[in-house]
């Protein structure tokens, strides 16, 4: 099927730290085209694959339509970042595999080549993520594109949400090698600060890993577990969080419980989708455009 | 284990101190006047009792015990938690200073209900 999404709006940043923000709307490819090495990558989270239930309807198809969206894009991205909870979380190793292994034959099917993977704590916290790293290696890595270093950052593979005095050294030794001014972006699953701790919404030592990002003046984190956009300064650093592709969950303290909200057959899809990040790197801007899963019919 | 199982924080809303079987609850409690015990279990994924209703500024201790696996405790507005492990009593003294509503929840992600693992703790006057 094919579909052309508009751009509904561009959050611009001005600074990769996301210093000012404005909305300005774009055609598709003007950011990447006008520089040499400007890039975009697309961010992808919670598609808890294996949920059943009234919030999703369409469980099974929701994340084959997105990865179709994602396809359907006028010029494919440089690369692809899933933030966790690929998966809806199962006490059984054995259907948490099978889970896994769902997941992955149906984002094979995305055209670009590099599709990266982080474990959420449906995928991993049972398991210190044992199954997430047979199918898709360490939760926790670097890589550099294009002049901009991305840091991923495993903050459930221990059930207490701890990133853990092991992996904060390691980041810290990684930072130790960037430049001050270098851009870094940094994803985790969940939010590094304590956005809503009442609905376990915090890392509980993700202040050190914010003190340790703080001396760099370009840092900009990108995160899902909370099913929704989220924008978020602390200090110069600028926190984004994902919409899901499974069911949204409502604003952080807006009901008194953390539950999905429920389907709206009126408006199917509605609060899942993806988003674009457009980098230009000489600048040090980052762009964001949001997209929905599906057109509405 | 990198979480301190002993654990004491203040706030300016109320003086928590969580502790295990240890020493250190005796020399707590030696400072405080005698105060009620609310016994609380936990398994998957529930506290017994869920609703804990208390008096602004009684003194309380609170006393979980694990009925099946590790758990956690966690009262975000008074910044505290603590582990709750099978086999062994953990204890939090608690005097809450102000009235409200207030959620404790699981932080520890132990099963597929962990999201609903979460109760209410009501400080009245």
């Amino acid at each position: 099927m094919a579909m052309n999404f508009n751009r509904r709006g561009f959050l611009k940043l001005a600074g990769l730290g996301g210093v000012g923000v404005v909305f300005a709307s774009k055609l598709p490819g003007m950011a990447y085209a006008a520089g040499g090495d400007d890039f975009y990558f697309v961010h992808m989270s919670d598609a808890h694959w294996g949920f059943e239930g009234p919030p999703n309807p369409d469980s099974a198809g929701t994340l084959k339509k997105a990865v179709a969206a994602v396809n359907s894009l006028e010029t494919q991205p440089d690369f692809i970042m899933f933030t966790g909870d690929l998966t809806h979380t199962t006490d059984d190793p054995m259907e948490r595999r099978k889970r896994l292994a769902g997941f992955r034959e149906i984002v094979a099917k995305l055209k670009v080549n590099t599709v990266r993977f982080m474990p959420g704590e449906h995928d991993a916290s049972l398991d210190n993520g044992k199954a997430f790293k047979e199918f898709f290696g360490s939760t926790h890595y670097t890589f550099d594109h294009k002049g901009v270093h991305f840091i991923v950052v495993d903050n459930v593979s221990d059930p207490r949400a701890l990133i853990g005095d092991e992996q904060l050294a390691w980041l810290a030794a990684d930072l130790k090698q960037q430049k001050r001014d270098a851009p870094i972006v940094v994803f985790t699953h969940r939010p590094l600060f304590d956005l809503y701790p009442q609905w376990d919404w915090a890392t509980l030592d993700g202040k050190k890993a914010i003190d340790l990002l703080m001396p760099y003046k370009n840092v900009t984190v990108f995160y899902g577990h909370i099913h929704q956009e989220n924008h978020k300064m602390t200090g110069h650093i600028a926190h984004h969080a994902a919409k899901g592709l499974m069911y949204p969950l409502p604003a952080p303290g807006s009901l008194p419980k953390r539950v999905p909200l429920p389907w709206d057959p009126r408006a199917p899809y509605k609060g899942l989708g993806f988003r674009e990040i457009d980098a230009e790197v000489d600048s040090a801007k980052l762009e964001i455009a949001e997209y929905p899963v599906a057109k509405k019919s | 284990m990198r979480f301190q199982m002993n654990r004491r924080r203040l706030t300016g809303a109320a003086v928590l101190i969580a502790a295990g079987c240890g020493g250190f609850l005796a020399a707590a409690h030696s400072a405080l006047p005698k105060e009620r015990v609310i016994k609380i279990t936990t398994k998957r994924f529930e506290y017994n009792p869920s609703v804990i209703t208390l008096k602004k500024g009684e003194p309380v201790t609170l006393e979980f015990e694990a009925l099946d696996i590790v758990m956690g405790f966690k009262l975000p507005d008074f910044g505290v938690r603590t582990d709750v492990i099978p086999g062994k009593k953990t204890r939090l003294h608690l005097v809450p200073m102000k009235t409200g509503t207030f959620v404790f929840l699981c932080d520890i992600f132990c099963g597929a209900g962990h999201e609903d693992m979460n109760g209410k703790l009501v400080v009245v006057e």
